[in-house]
């Protein structure tokens, strides 16, 4: 429980730069890197908090589904350009005050709002997201495997060499 | 110390806030995919800490919905960036902007 703090702050610091460094980074393929790096700060994260279900779910999908999806569009779609040569950005200064003006609101929302203080353990943990996931979501669930499905399709559909016909 | 629920969710709000700059302002279409994944890391960081304090399990089957939800988004958001890049030869965002309503 002690070294819960220090734990905490580490990877707070990794997904931090993680995230920093993949919005600001002008390479893309170091950009989706980075965002590797903080996904998998985020599995650490969601361990610490208890949910190792979620841990093992966010590493596997993420950074092993995502990362790698990515980096194949990057090198795909961006001949050399995104590798070697600068991704300049459309206009910072403007994103810089959009994105820091919202983080000031949501900050004094967060400051200002009374939350829970003390944790309170799930009864029986992982077992019990399952439960919960086939019982009393289960609409949702079959509807996520629908569209699961129809994502599937309709990326196929989408990048599908029309020429081939 | 133990970390406070304050402290999580300032660090899912910063996480969401630097997705949104990145997001807004890359010009590069996988970029902005970048920025996308990050908005709801920060989100479901959120959802995951509210969980661990309140003993709702709801949160963590909501976070898992939202993981698939964003994995679906990618998936079919990489399919149309190779589309435009087909038809383009570019996934510069200015260059597109013929999608416009």
């Amino acid at each position: 429980m002690s070294l819960m703090p220090y734990a905490f702050g580490g990877l707070a610091a990794v997904v931090l730069l993680g995230s920093f460094f993949a919005a600001s980074s002008q390479n893309l393929v170091r950009s989706v890197l980075w965002l590797g790096a903080a996904l998998i700060g985020t599995a650490g994260l969601f361990a610490l908090l208890n949910a190792p279900f979620l841990a093992g779910i966010q590493l596997i999908l993420y950074t092993g589904g995502i990362i790698t999806l990515m980096l194949f569009g990057v090198m795909l779609t961006d001949r050399e350009h995104a590798v070697t040569r600068q991704n300049p950005s459309l206009n910072p200064l403007a994103a810089l005050m959009v994105a820091g003006t919202f983080f000031a609101l949501l900050a004094t929302a967060i400051m200002n709002t009374e939350l829970p203080v003390h944790m309170k353990d799930l009864n029986g943990g992982t077992q019990a997201v399952g439960f919960n996931l086939l019982q009393e979501h289960l609409l949702a669930f079959e509807a996520l495997s629908f569209l699961l499905l129809a994502a599937m399709v309709g990326a196929i559909v989408l990048a599908r060499r029309r020429d081939a016909e | 110390m133990i970390p406070t629920l304050q402290s999580y969710l300032l660090l899912g709000s910063g996480i969401f806030c630097l997705g949104l700059f990145a997001a807004l302002s890359r010009r590069n279409a996988v970029g902005l995919l970048v920025g996308i994944e990050l908005m709801a890391n920060g989100v479901n960081l959120n959802l995951v800490a509210f969980s661990r304090f309140t003993g709702l399990v709801d949160y963590q089957v909501f976070a898992l919905f939202s993981i698939a939800l964003t994995v679906a988004e990618v998936v079919v958001g990489l399919a149309i960036v190779i589309l435009i890049f087909r038809h383009h030869r570019s996934i510069d965002t200015d260059l597109v902007s013929e999608f416009e309503g």
